[in-house]
C-alpha cells in the first residue's frame, strides 16, 4: 500500500538550515547535510531543501550543498527557491536532486512548468504555492516568499499547474505557516479532491495529530514540516508509530 | 571489480553512481559499448520517456551490446520498461514503442489504461510496499519492505516477475528477473537502507 510521506523542510540561508514563524524572525537550525543524514536515519520519507532567500534577492540556489547531500542522502529529495528556468533545474538535477519545486517564477512565466516538465519529466517538477484564505471566500496566491500578492485563485492556479505538468502540488497554507495550529485541512481535502497528481500539505505542524489530520481530514499525499522536526517537538519514529495505529499507511 | 552505469542521456545517473559509492563499489559511467562488454555487471539507471531512450540506445549502438551480454543486468525504473517488449509510453498510431524484449510478453501500459480507478493519481510517487519476492536482489529484504517508486506506466505481472506491488487496485510488477537480467520499477538507489541492501545483493552477483 502507497505510504503517507512524512517531509521534513530544511529552509536554508547562507548554507544554514533556518525556520521562520509565518516567514519572518528566522531562527537557526543546523547544517543542512548533517540535518539531511539524521532525518533519513530517523526514517524521512523525503526531504525538501528550500533556499529561502533566493528569490527574493535572486540568487542561485546552492549546488554545492545539493551535492554533497546527494552523496550522504538515500532517500529522495528536492530543491527549491530561485528557480528561474529550465537551465537552473538541470544544474541542479546534474548535482544529484531528485525534484525541482518553483514558486514564483512559475506563476510569473506558467510555460515554465510546460518546459521543465517536457525536458525532464513530470515527476521532476513540484510547484509550491502559498496562498491565504481571502475575505470573500477563497484563497489568494503569494510570490515572492509571501511578499507579493497576486491576485490568483489557488484551486484554479493549482490545477493549472496540474494541465501543464506539473508532478506534485506543494500547497502552503501561509496563514498556518508556523502557528503550530494544525495543517488548513479544508483547503488541502478541496485541493486534493480536484487534483489528479500528488498533494503535499504545508504550513501548521504542532502536534502528531495534526499529521493524522492533514492525512484523514485534509486527504493529503503527504505532509511537511520544519521547526517541529528540526527543535526536537516531534521525532520522526514516534510520529510514525503514532499514525500506524490510527490506521495511517506509513513507512516503518 | 568494474561496475559500469550505462549513460545514454535519458536517465538520472548522478544518483545510482552516488548509491554505488555509498556501498563501496567501483562504479564507470560510460555509453562505450566495449568496457560495458567487460564490466562484472552493468546498470541501466531510470527516469526518461520510453521511446525517446530507445532512440538513444540505438543511436550509440547499445541495442546489441546490452543483449548480448553474459554478466549481471540490473535495469531501474525505465531501465526495467526497456528491457519489456514494448511500451504503450512514446508510441504511436503504428502502435507501441518496441523496446528490447529482454523479458517477453511484457508489456508497459499506462496506470490510466489499467486502473478501474478514475480518480487515480498518477505519477504513482512514493514508497510502496513490496510482495511475492522471489529473487536473489531480495536476499534480507522482509516481504512487505517499503520502496520508492516514480512511474506513470507499469509492467504487468509476467512470468519474469520476482517481486509485485500494487496501485490503483492494480498489481504490476515491482521487480522481474530473466537469467542474467534484473529489472527494478522502483529506485533501490532511493529505497534507504532496504534499498543500499539489494544493490549489495546485486554487486554480490558480479565477479570479475
Amino acid at each position: 500500500m502507497l505510504a503517507k510521506r512524512i517531509i521534513p523542510c530544511l529552509d536554508v540561508k547562507d548554507g544554514r538550515t533556518v525556520k521562520g514563524t509565518c516567514f519572518v524572525n528566522l531562527r537557526e537550525a543546523g547544517d543542512p547535510v548533517e540535518l539531511a543524514k539524521a532525518y533519513g536515519e530517523q526514517g524521512a520519507d523525503e526531504l525538501v531543501f528550500l533556499d529561502i532567500t533566493a528569490s527574493h534577492e535572486g540568487r542561485k540556489t546552492f549546488t554545492n550543498m545539493v551535492t554533497r547531500v546527494a552523496e550522504e542522502l538515500s532517500i529522495p529529495f528536492t530543491v527549491g527557491g530561485g528557480v528561474q528556468g529550465a537551465d537552473d533545474v538541470a544544474r541542479l538535477l546534474d548535482a544529484g536532486a531528485d525534484k525541482v519545486s518553483i514558486n514564483s517564477s512559475a506563476l510569473c512565466r506558467p510555460e515554465l512548468i510546460d518546459a521543465i516538465s517536457g525536458r525532464f519529466g513530470a515527476q521532476v517538477c513540484v510547484v509550491a504555492i502559498d496562498a491565504r484564505p481571502v475575505e470573500s471566500g477563497g484563497w489568494e496566491c503569494y510570490v515572492n516568499g509571501g511578499r507579493i500578492e497576486t491576485g490568483r485563485d489557488l484551486f484554479a492556479w493549482a490545477h493549472e499547474a496540474q494541465e501543464r505538468g506539473a508532478g506534485e502540488i506543494l500547497f502552503t497554507s501561509m496563514q498556518h505557516d508556523g502557528s503550530r495550529c494544525g495543517f488548513a485541512n479544508v483547503a488541502l481535502a478541496e485541493l486534493s479532491e480536484r487534483l489528479r497528481i500528488p498533494l503535499i500539505a504545508s504550513g501548521g505542524a504542532g502536534c502528531m495529530q495534526d499529521f493524522a489530520d492533514a492525512f484523514n481530514l485534509g486527504k493529503a499525499d503527504a505532509a511537511l514540516a520544519a521547526g517541529v522536526f528540526h527543535f526536537g517537538d516531534i521525532a520522526i519514529p514516534q510520529l510514525k508509530s503514532f499514525l500506524t495505529q490510527q490506521n495511517i499507511p506509513v513507512r516503518l | 571489480m568494474q561496475i559500469a552505469v550505462v549513460n545514454y542521456h535519458a536517465g538520472n545517473t548522478k544518483s545510482v553512481l552516488n548509491a554505488l559509492h555509498r556501498v563501496g563499489a567501483n562504479p564507470v559511467l560510460t555509453e562505450d559499448p566495449a568496457l560495458i562488454t567487460t564490466a562484472a555487471g552493468v546498470i541501466l539507471p531510470g527516469q526518461g520517456e520510453a521511446s525517446h531512450a530507445m532512440q538513444q540506445l540505438r543511436e550509440s549502438g547499445l541495442v546489441e551490446a546490452l543483449l548480448g551480454l553474459r554478466q549481471p543486468v540490473l535495469g531501474i525504473c525505465i531501465g526495467q520498461q526497456l528491457f519489456c517488449e514494448r511500451s504503450e509510453e512514446g508510441g504511436s498510431e503504428e502502435g507501441d514503442t518496441t523496446c528490447l524484449g529482454i523479458f517477453p510478453k511484457a508489456e508497459v501500459r499506462h496506470f490510466n489504461a489499467v486502473s478501474s480507478d478514475p480518480n487515480l493519481k498518477v505519477p504513482h510517487m512514493g514508497w510502496n510496499t513490496l510482495h511475492q519476492l522471489r529473487s536473489p536482489l531480495f536476499r534480507g529484504v522482509a516481504e512487505g519492505a517499503y520502496a520508492y517508486f516514480v512511474h506513470s506506466y507499469c509492467v504487468l505481472p509476467t512470468q519474469d516477475t520476482c517481486a509485485v506491488c500494487e496501485y490503483g487496485g492494480v498489481r504490476f510488477s515491482a521487480a522481474m528477473q530473466r537469467g542474467n537480467f534484473y529489472a527494478t520499477q522502483f529506485h533501490p538507489e532511493k529505497s534507504g537502507a532496504v534499498g543500499e541492501q539489494m544493490i549489495c545483493n546485486f554487486l554480490s552477483l558480479c565477479h570479475d
